[in-house]
């Protein structure tokens, strides 16, 4: 038998991993729910059909979306992390001692519960004492903050469905209110390859730098994803991702990673060419 | 005839069986379901076009109703609760005219409220009736007109015995209800008839603890925008007439100006929507209660908005609430309603229904959710944080006392010059000046200029209310009524 599950990434082109058995299927109020097995990937997380996370290549995603800001800012204490229902964002953040409160807001709360069970490599990050469960929608909890967060990461899943909310400028804009003086938003920011996902980067991009005075762009390369060249967002309202970026203490912190390094932190901030065009093309566009 | 069920669709289900059928068409429309004009067909879908057709023996024939539209006609009557419903291809302006028309002749008077639609005055240019206004009451914190009270009503009333028909506006654009019933027993008492503008009403007849329907109160002729809260196609509504009334005389009303080609598309989506609101209408409409009173408790929450509700009721000019409307005060953020408009629109793609220069108003209706919610609510607070100012000097109030010269239809037709509006003041108004939305006329034919009106003008376009109803579409110069 050859079970295998597909992707579409665009119109005209597909993305295929064979697969060994599926683990889960559900359905919660907001989206359909799958877990499956692979040789190849691991086990992987799939939601509404879109592949979200793979054993294999997870670590690549969420180191990226959590060392950065952490190694500019000098002294993050509170953390706010949007979606991320599979916990490997927690799981990252969850290495630094001086992190005191992390709160994580999903909107789904069978995504965690199906993550716990069958994706422990990540929902690990849920255990740690100083992380708080919020189950809601992103936007209304963060209308409510102010001044409360030293550091954003928003981990959606694509601009449509129940993440829509989370690409909006009300949404960015709420987030600036929640920062603190110096804070940072970190952001999922889509992939500026295929046409449709390219819009979608500008789009964000367009967003944030209406709310935000610093927002740049970083890439990792994350082979499971729509052409596997992939794109997060540091916004941040003092420091700059590699003026004030500081190796040595970072390093000094002793935490072992996979892909990221201090090397590397600077080299994800040089965009090729025509992801630069893409980015500047909506800089200052009212 | 027998009684159909509710269930029942009879113009789609005719519709239905036409295209089992596979008729060979050798009539109009030369689309021929489609197949002749492929972009369109394209754009609107195979399923839209092969219900584009013509009148024909199946499907009746709109203005001489005698097998599927007439009995949708009698579903929708008692679904209603009225003595016969019209279905109606021309938007509520044509149940409108046709409820005027049919009562007033040239010369005769009715009792209306100023703040009207503008499909009202229209018609009193189209039949020569003679406006008796009824002046609404101001809410001066809010800045909106209400409903009408008691006492003028009563006065008009008292004043013309010999007008023939009492106007009301149930709701008004902003969800506001006059004491309907009194007013349909202080009219019915002189022998007057009784047309309500239902543009914002369908949902009374179908919600639970809702304001009174205008067939409820016992009205004549009630007008409701089906394609509103009913979840029809636009320009598709409905027109009740109570059982006092003679039906066939209305329908040789509504043929002079309605179309002999009527849409099917327009029919079968008020007969499905009829259907749709007979059976699940309550569900329905107490989830929009829901959404809606969910909104208004956040956005009262945020501080500096505020969305008003039930506790504005004062028994007689705010005689009852609609809660399903989402109207929001911002003058004390120093935003005018219509630059929030703008705001959520230009920088956050979210269209509101409209605004004007103290309030906005949400549409809420079944096909919202608690997410899109969040994105209003969301992004409300960022406008209140980004471009809340200091409030003095914005001008709030919605609407001018007019003072009314000569009748609408003289005006209209009189000999006419054209004026700069800043130049205009002192002369009698030959055309319209409204902001659409809503439509209600800040100048009518027949009206006097006044410097205030001049003022609000200005301040209006200044804001960047959409101003309408002149022939320069600049809205720059006014045709005035030649000395």
């Amino acid at each position: 038998m050859e079970l295998w599950y597909s992707e579409i990434h665009t119109p005209h082109a597909k993305f295929l991993i064979k697969v060994d058995r599926q683990l889960y299927s559900g359905k919660s109020e907001f989206q359909r729910i799958d877990v499956l097995e692979s040789q190849e990937f691991g086990r992987f997380l799939v939601i509404d059909g879109y592949l979200m996370m793979t054993e294999k290549d997870e670590f690549i995603y969420h180191e990226m979306i959590v060392h950065p800001a952490m190694a500019v800012h000098p002294n993050p204490r509170r953390v706010l992390v949007i979606g991320a229902g599979d916990g490997g964002v927690l799981r990252e953040l969850t290495r630094y001692p001086f992190v005191e409160h992390i709160d994580i807001v999903d909107i789904d709360e069978l995504v965690i519960k199906v993550c716990r069970e069958f994706l422990p490599q990540t929902a690990c990050g849920f255990d740690d004492e100083r992380v708080n469960i919020h189950i809601l929608d992103g936007m209304k909890f963060i209308r409510k903050c102010s001044d409360e967060y030293d550091i954003i990461i928003v981990d959606s899943t694509d601009p449509f469905g129940p993440g829509e909310g989370l690409f909006t400028k009300e949404f960015y804009g709420n987030c600036f209110k929640a920062l603190k003086e110096n804070g940072i938003l970190v952001n999922q920011h889509e992939s500026p390859f295929y046409a449709a996902d390219a819009v979608a980067t500008q789009r964000i991009h367009k967003r944030i730098v209406q709310s935000f005075p610093i927002s740049r762009v970083y890439q990792a390369h994350i082979p499971s994803y729509p052409s596997g060249h992939w794109l997060f967002g540091f916004a941040s309202k003092k420091y700059h991702p590699i003026r004030d970026f500081d190796p040595k203490r970072w390093r000094s912190l002793g935490i072992n990673t996979r892909y990221y390094n201090t090397q590397l932190h600077i080299g994800c901030f040089a965009l090729p060419n025509y992801v630069e065009e893409l980015l500047e093309d909506v800089e200052g566009v009212e | 005839m027998e009684v159909l069920s509710q269930n029942r669709a009879p113009i789609a289900e005719a519709l239905e069986n036409l295209r089992n059928i596979r008729v060979v068409p050798f009539d109009v429309p030369g689309h021929k379901r489609g197949r002749g004009n492929r972009e369109l067909t394209e754009f609107l879908g195979e399923r839209c076009m092969s219900v584009d057709v013509n009148s024909m023996k199946p499907l009746d024939n709109l203005s001489h109703p005698s097998s599927v539209i007439r009995e949708a006609e009698e579903l929708a009557a008692q679904a209603f609760g009225a003595g016969y419903a019209f279905l109606m291809v021309g938007g509520t302006t044509s149940c409108v005219q046709a409820m005027i028309l049919s009562v007033c002749k040239h010369g005769d008077k009715i009792i209306l409220p100023r703040n009207v639609h503008r499909s009202a005055i229209n018609a009193l240019i189209l039949c020569g009736a003679v406006p008796v206004y009824v002046n609404p009451a101001l809410d001066y914190k809010l800045g909106i007109s209400l409903g009408m009270s008691i006492e003028d009503y009563k006065k008009a009333i008292d004043e013309n015995p010999d007008a023939k028909a009492v106007f009301v506006n149930n709701p008004t654009y902003y969800g506001i209800c006059s004491n309907i019933k009194e007013i349909t027993r202080l009219a019915h008492e002189r022998g007057m008839k009784v047309l309500v503008d239902e543009a914002h009403g369908t949902h009374f007849y179908f919600g639970k603890d809702m304001p009174v329907s205008g067939m409820a109160a016992g009205a004549d002729m009630a007008s409701v925008s089906m394609h509103k809260s009913g979840g029809s196609l636009t320009q598709s509504s409905f027109l009740l007439v109570g059982s006092g009334i003679n039906k066939d005389a209305v329908r040789s009303i509504i043929n002079l100006t309605q179309t002999t080609s009527a849409s099917y598309l327009l029919l079968s989506s008020l007969d499905l929507s009829r259907k749709r609101l007979a059976t699940e209408g309550e569900t329905i409409f107490e989830k929009v209660k829901e959404m809606a009173q969910y909104a208004r408790d956040e956005i009262n929450n945020l501080g500096g908005y505020y969305a008003y509700s039930r506790e504005i009721i004062n028994g007689d000019t705010i005689f009852d609430f609609d809660i399903s409307k989402l109207s929001v005060y911002t003058l004390d953020l120093g935003l005018a309603g219509i630059e929030v408009y703008d705001i959520l629109r230009d920088e956050y793609d979210i269209q509101i229904e409209f605004g004007d220069l103290s309030n906005i108003l949400a549409y809420i209706s079944v096909g919202d959710s608690y997410k899109d919610i969040e994105r209003l609510v969301g992004a409300l607070s960022e406008i209140a944080r980004i471009y809340k100012r200091d409030k003095t000097g914005m001008i709030k109030h919605e609407y001018i006392n007019p003072r009314v010269v000569i009748p609408p239809k003289t005006a209209f037709y009189s000999e006419k010059e054209s004026l700069p509006i800043s130049r205009s003041g002192g002369r009698i108004s030959g055309e319209f000046v409204m902001s659409y939305p809503p439509g209600i006329p800040i100048l009518a034919p027949g009206e006097e200029i006044t410097g205030e009106i001049i003022d609000y003008i200005e301040y209006s376009k200044e804001k960047g209310c959409f101003l309408t109803g002149t022939e320069d579409l600049e809205v720059e110069t006014i045709k005035v009524v030649r000395l």
